[in-house]
């Protein structure tokens, strides 16, 4: 340990493979995550609206347990636990699950305020015509919702993100779990946890700017 | 409850003894009205005195606390569940309320759809209208509102005054025989109210629908209603024909009513 400094021929010899696991697992579990999240989120925020006091409060509870209780222990839970309840899970489609569900908690609490934000005479237009729950839901009010709301799942979409090195505690081949096993190799861990954090900058720093551009165009 | 009490004969609405309540707040204590088909009917009183409850009620925005709301013969508020009356079920609702149309002081178009689909979304995945016929008679109601140059239009694209008359025309597509007219021109600027009150005249004229208006444009009410009714705490103080109501009225709280009304112009 002379110090420390840079090696740029070792860099470049362990980037392909950072490249590769950031691309091929890490945007990957965070694309099919985010899709989950924003299914059932979707459906727990319009289920959340239904007058049955009982599955509204049952619901709240069980929004309120996933939110409090952390991603990693979830993880464990699914991986660990679920095969012994007899549900086994390949190391991705854990981390899928485990993130989806998770987020779908924030993105419903988002949808939420999007679907509050309709005003009330737009319910009561579509009760006077009779429209069906179904078209009131996908013809009317989700369509001024969810143009509301898409920087703020954007905005989820970016920690999701972040919240997927949580996968290296089940040794998925994702970026940092890349990066750590390149460091374990030759242990000089300076530059594939520097770049892996770069290759997150990379990605994330692009998606906020999206963001912001779509918050100028749907923001209200 | 009984089902023989509908007192259904010549009206085609009917309130039975309707309370409505608000937590503590009685705005409808046991009231009894009824609308003849086809009747212009201006309901005129303070706020707050159960005017627009009563539209509420008819449209099942709102649901009764008691006594039974009959349409056109048939319950509103309960459904017959062999020879008595239970409260109605959304099912029920939805399809009772097909019978009536409403026109609200805050427009409430759709703002994702074009003054066309506005009109036509109700009669197409409502009523099973084939596109092309629910699309052409939409266009004959905008245009009858004056507004067949806009039917491309959204509704931000269109001032308060065209998106009301859109409005009136979504109301009408599903061809209701009851139209509910709730204050349609007190969100307007001034100078928009006369092209809306002279749609609204042309339907009073042309159509046989029968019409139900809370307005504060005495004007259009004394042009356009068969009757007047002065409504004060839930109650009808007292009815008759605009020119008795407006021009010799019997009740002082309909007189003090009235000139507060004019001297606000």
């Amino acid at each position: 340990m002379g110090g420390i400094s840079w090696d740029w021929n070792y860099t470049l010899q362990i980037l392909p493979d950072l490249i590769r696991a950031l691309l091929e697992v890490t945007v990957v579990v965070t694309i099919l995550s985010f899709v989950v999240a924003l299914v059932l989120g979707l459906v727990l925020a319009i289920v959340m609206r239904t007058p049955n006091v009982v599955v509204q409060q049952v619901l709240r509870w069980v929004m309120e347990f996933i939110r409090s209780t952390p991603p990693l222990v979830q993880l464990f839970f699914v991986y660990y636990v679920m095969p012994h309840l007899g549900l086994t899970l390949g190391t991705i489609t854990a981390g899928v699950v485990t993130l989806g569900i998770h987020y779908s908690t924030y993105c419903a609490e988002v949808y939420r305020a999007g679907i509050e934000d309709v005003p009330r005479g737009q319910w009561e237009a579509c009760r006077a015509l009779s429209l069906s729950t179904r078209r009131t839901w996908l013809g009317v009010i989700l369509p001024q919702a969810i143009p509301k709301v898409i920087p703020a799942q954007g905005n989820n979409l970016i920690s999701l993100l972040k919240d997927v090195p949580l996968l290296a505690a089940i040794a998925t081949p994702e970026l940092l779990q890349t990066a750590f096993e390149a460091g374990n190799k030759t242990l000089s861990y300076l530059e594939p946890l520097t770049m892996a954090g770069v290759l997150f900058l990379a990605v994330s720093i692009p998606a906020s700017i999206l963001i912001r551009r779509l918050e100028r165009r749907f923001g209200h | 409850m009984d089902t023989d009490t509908n007192g259904a004969g010549g009206t085609i609405i009917h309130f039975d003894k309707v309370v409505k309540r608000f937590g503590d707040n009685v705005v409808l204590r046991e009231l009894d009205l009824s609308v003849r088909p086809g009747e212009h009917v201006t309901l005129i009183g303070p706020s707050g005195s159960g005017k627009t409850t009563i539209l509420r009620l008819l449209m099942t925005l709102e649901r009764v606390n008691g006594g039974v709301i009959w349409v056109d013969g048939e319950p509103l508020s309960h459904m017959r569940r062999g020879d008595r009356l239970v409260t109605a079920d959304e099912r029920h609702l939805r399809e009772a309320r097909k019978k009536i149309g409403m026109v609200f002081q805050q427009f409430n178009l759709f703002p994702n759809m074009n003054a066309l689909r506005n009109v036509i979304e109700a009669p197409v995945t409502v009523l099973g209208k084939p596109r092309d016929e629910a699309e052409r008679r939409g266009r004959e109601l905008l245009d009858m509102v004056g507004l067949a140059d806009k039917v491309d239009a959204h509704p931000t694209q269109l001032s308060g005054g065209q998106q009301q008359r859109v409005a009136i025309a979504r109301a009408l597509a599903m061809e209701p025989k009851v139209l509910l007219l709730d204050e349609v021109t007190s969100a307007l600027d001034p100078e928009l109210v006369a092209g809306v009150l002279g749609v609204l005249r042309e339907i009073a004229r042309t159509t046989d629908i029968t019409l139900l208006c809370v307005t504060h444009e005495m004007g259009f009410a004394r042009d356009v209603s068969h009757r007047v009714m002065m409504f004060d705490q839930g109650q009808i103080v007292e009815q008759g024909e605009p020119e008795k109501i407006f021009t010799e009225p019997d009740h002082d709280r309909t007189k003090a009513f009235l000139k507060a009304v004019l001297e606000e112009r």
